[in-house]
């Protein structure tokens, strides 16, 4: 339900003097000025990045996989630590999205259109490592399931990797669907107010002709939810999916029930990571300081704080069960080869970046910290991304085989192709930041005489006119009845 | 696709449309359609819309989605190429649930957008005529027709007695047609529509 009032003890979600007209001015005005010099520097840096990573996997295609340092005992090397690692951190974009509508986090509001473009671009970073990694690409079509002429040969259903394509297109396009209908309404906002031809002419196009009718508002609350209700399981569905990868092989490390949970949590604690990276960025570049406050960054805090724990939790039973499952060759990836041996120092990054220095955030006055908030933002990344060269390669580098025992370290065209999933990543996000509603324009209308700064102030200055019985009456019965403002008006006329 | 004539008002406050939308109504005019800048809520039960039943095209096409996946697997499985994976069953209920539930999500995501769509006549290229340009940004537009029976001067008095602001009338089209955002097309549009009207 929508409140009338809100406790001034919760602090608001836009500051500052607003009305409908300065919120529209304040998110789309950067779209309708020329970008400044540091979106050029960063935007061609982006762009050069990419550039090399196209070289480095063109480079890969022409000689083959054996490019890339892995052999026959490290299968999976950095090109599968960065499809999970980018796939987790799409995920914070998702929970924003949609687990927090239906919790009704009216926090989200300010950061989720951001971070479901974090999302899309993430899905499609990660993607790349699996198609790639099939060495002949051109044949990566055999993975969709159609009558074809080589038998017909099908797919097998019950391979989690064949689960894995199905969990990340899916993903990719409901994300996408969930975005874009949200991004609907901004559009037309930015075409109605349009002075340039070519900028009415593209958004009327991007527009799909949004007017604003009450009956297209009304379906379109109906979309957001269901769509909202389907991502919520899908998100917790893809990574799940995507730790029966390891879970559902025998390499000791990797065959584990505690996977799908540690995973999801894990990704949540990256993504929202990254989602702190970006924004106190774009929040600075674009002075929207106002929507994206230091409460948004402190509750983001506090889920990096919960999740992070939990990762570690998840990492001290993994090594308790190592001990108590009494298995000698579980108990020799843990304890000799994992915490020690040659590879034991990434897993010492990972302990120190992911449980150990999240703990800061258990002061307010770090949560609150932008300085701290931005370093501790990119440490998070660092060791969730080592979590998941940990588990992928501490596990393979020694197999039962001593003869087989080998060292890993990637070659440059296995770094030049992450290096080019930044640079794709960045140049999707630069454009989105240019041409792109970044904050939700007609959601936060539609929480600002809620929970704007002004509108607190004022609601709290008058007194409530209606008595506790007829106030209960109104505001906690007929919730869908009434609009979020004005119900007293509103009320009585329906009366 | 019809052109037809319209008053127009605008609001710049959700509590003044309220009672508008409710005054009109009880006057007993039909309201074409009130155009807000983001959701208002309440404002389709105030202006006595019907429930949409996006929902219910939601479930069934998850089912559809649902049912496609298992019975597709299954038929490939068991008839079609039956395979021997490891001395595994032809039908592994467990293993076919995951792509199970991403398809049953597949089906219900995509198929609401495009229902959504349809409904909505949303479409890229499609064009709608814009009351007025702040209805997307902080004007609530209230839009009455104007029939052969409507005296419209008094639908503009009992608009302006209710707070209405910039009120005046609109000789539009009502539905949608391809066009540019970027050009004046309209009066070549209504042009056309009179010509059409004449030779009927």
């Amino acid at each position: 339900m929508h409140l009338k009032y809100e406790s001034t003890l919760r602090e608001p979600l836009v500051d500052g003097e607003k009305n409908y007209h300065q919120v529209t001015e304040d998110i789309i005005s950067p779209i309708e000025g020329k970008p400044g010099k540091l979106w050029y520097v960063g935007f061609f840096i982006s762009v050069a990045l990419l550039l090399w990573g196209v070289f480095s996997v063109t480079w890969e295609v022409y000689y083959g996989t054996g490019v890339w340092n892995l052999n026959k005992t490290i299968g999976w090397g950095w090109d599968i630590t960065n499809f999970v690692w980018w796939v987790g951190i799409g995920h914070a974009g998702t929970l924003i999205s949609a687990i927090l509508l239906l919790f009704r986090q009216g926090w989200r509001t300010g950061v989720n259109r951001a971070a479901e473009a974090m999302t899309i671009f993430a899905v499609m970073c990660a993607g790349q490592f699996p198609i790639f990694h099939m060495g002949r690409v051109w044949m990566a079509f055999f993975v969709l399931p159609y009558p074809n002429t080589r038998g017909p040969l099908w797919v097998n259903f019950n391979s989690p990797l064949l689960w894995d394509v199905f969990a990340i297109s899916t993903y990719f396009t409901v994300s996408l669907l969930f975005w874009y209908s949200g991004l609907l309404p901004d559009f037309a906002t930015v075409r109605d107010r349009a002075k340039t031809k070519l900028r009415k002419l593209l958004y009327g196009v991007a527009s799909f002709g949004w007017t604003g009718s009450a009956k297209h508002w009304q379906r379109h609350e109906a979309l957001s939810l269901v769509l909202a209700g389907l991502s919520t399981p899908l998100v917790l569905s893809v990574h799940t999916i995507v730790s029966f990868d390891f879970a559902t092989s025998v390499i000791p490390g990797w065959h584990t029930t505690i996977f799908p949970p540690y995973f999801v949590a894990g990704a949540i604690f990256s993504g929202f990571a990254m989602v702190q990276t970006l924004l106190i960025i774009v929040r600075k570049v674009l002075s929207l300081e106002d929507y994206i406050t230091m409460g948004h960054m402190e509750a983001m805090n506090k889920v990096i704080v919960l999740t992070g724990s939990v990762v570690g939790c998840a990492y001290l039973t993994e090594l308790f069960m190592a001990w108590y499952a009494a298995v000698p060759y579980e108990f020799a990836t843990f304890y000799k080869y994992r915490a020690a041996g040659p590879l034991g120092w990434s897993y010492w990054i990972m302990m120190t970046c992911n449980v150990i220095t999240p703990q800061v955030f258990w002061f307010r006055k770090m949560r609150r910290n932008i300085v701290v908030t931005f370093v501790m933002s990119i440490i998070v990344n660092i060791g969730m991304w080592f979590e998941r060269f940990v588990i992928i390669c501490t596990s393979l580098y020694r197999d039962y085989l001593p003869s087989s025992w080998s060292y890993y370290r990637p070659s440059w065209p296995e770094v030049g192709f992450y290096m080019g999933t930044f640079g794709l990543f960045f140049t999707c996000f630069f454009l989105f930041a240019k041409y792109f509603p970044v904050i939700a324009v007609a959601e936060i209308k539609f929480v600002l005489k809620t929970t704007g700064e002004s509108f607190k102030r004022d609601n709290m200055e008058k007194l409530e006119p209606l008595s506790d019985e007829q106030f209960a009456h109104d505001h906690a019965h007929h919730h869908d009845d009434h609009g979020h403002a004005g119900h007293a008006v509103a009320h009585a006329a329906h009366n | 696709m019809a052109v037809k004539n319209f008053v127009v008002a605008s609001f710049d406050d959700e509590a003044v449309l309220f009672p508008a939308v409710k005054k009109v109504r009880t006057a007993g005019y039909k309201i074409h359609d009130v155009y807000t800048p983001f959701p208002v809520h309440g404002l389709d039960h105030a202006m006595g819309l019907r429930e949409t039943s996006l929902h219910t095209a939601g479930f069934i096409y998850g089912v559809c989605g649902t049912t496609t996946a298992l019975s597709c697997m299954s038929w490939i499985f068991n008839s079609d190429w039956p395979l021997n994976i490891g001395g595994k069953p032809h039908f592994p209920l467990p293993a076919f649930i995951p792509i199970t539930f991403e398809l049953t999500v597949l089906f219900a995501a995509v198929g609401m957008v495009m229902t959504f769509c349809y409904l909505c006549n949303l479409m890229p290229g499609v064009k709608k005529h814009i009351f007025h340009p702040r209805q997307t940004d902080d004007l609530f537009v209230m839009v009455i027709e104007v029939t052969a029976k409507t005296n419209a001067e008094e639908v503009k008095a009992l608009l302006a007695q209710a707070g209405g602001l910039e009120i005046n009338e609109q000789r539009a089209e009502a539905g949608w047609w391809y066009g540019r955002f970027d050009q004046d097309d309209e009066a070549t549009l209504y042009k056309n529509a009179e010509t059409a009207t004449v030779n009927a």
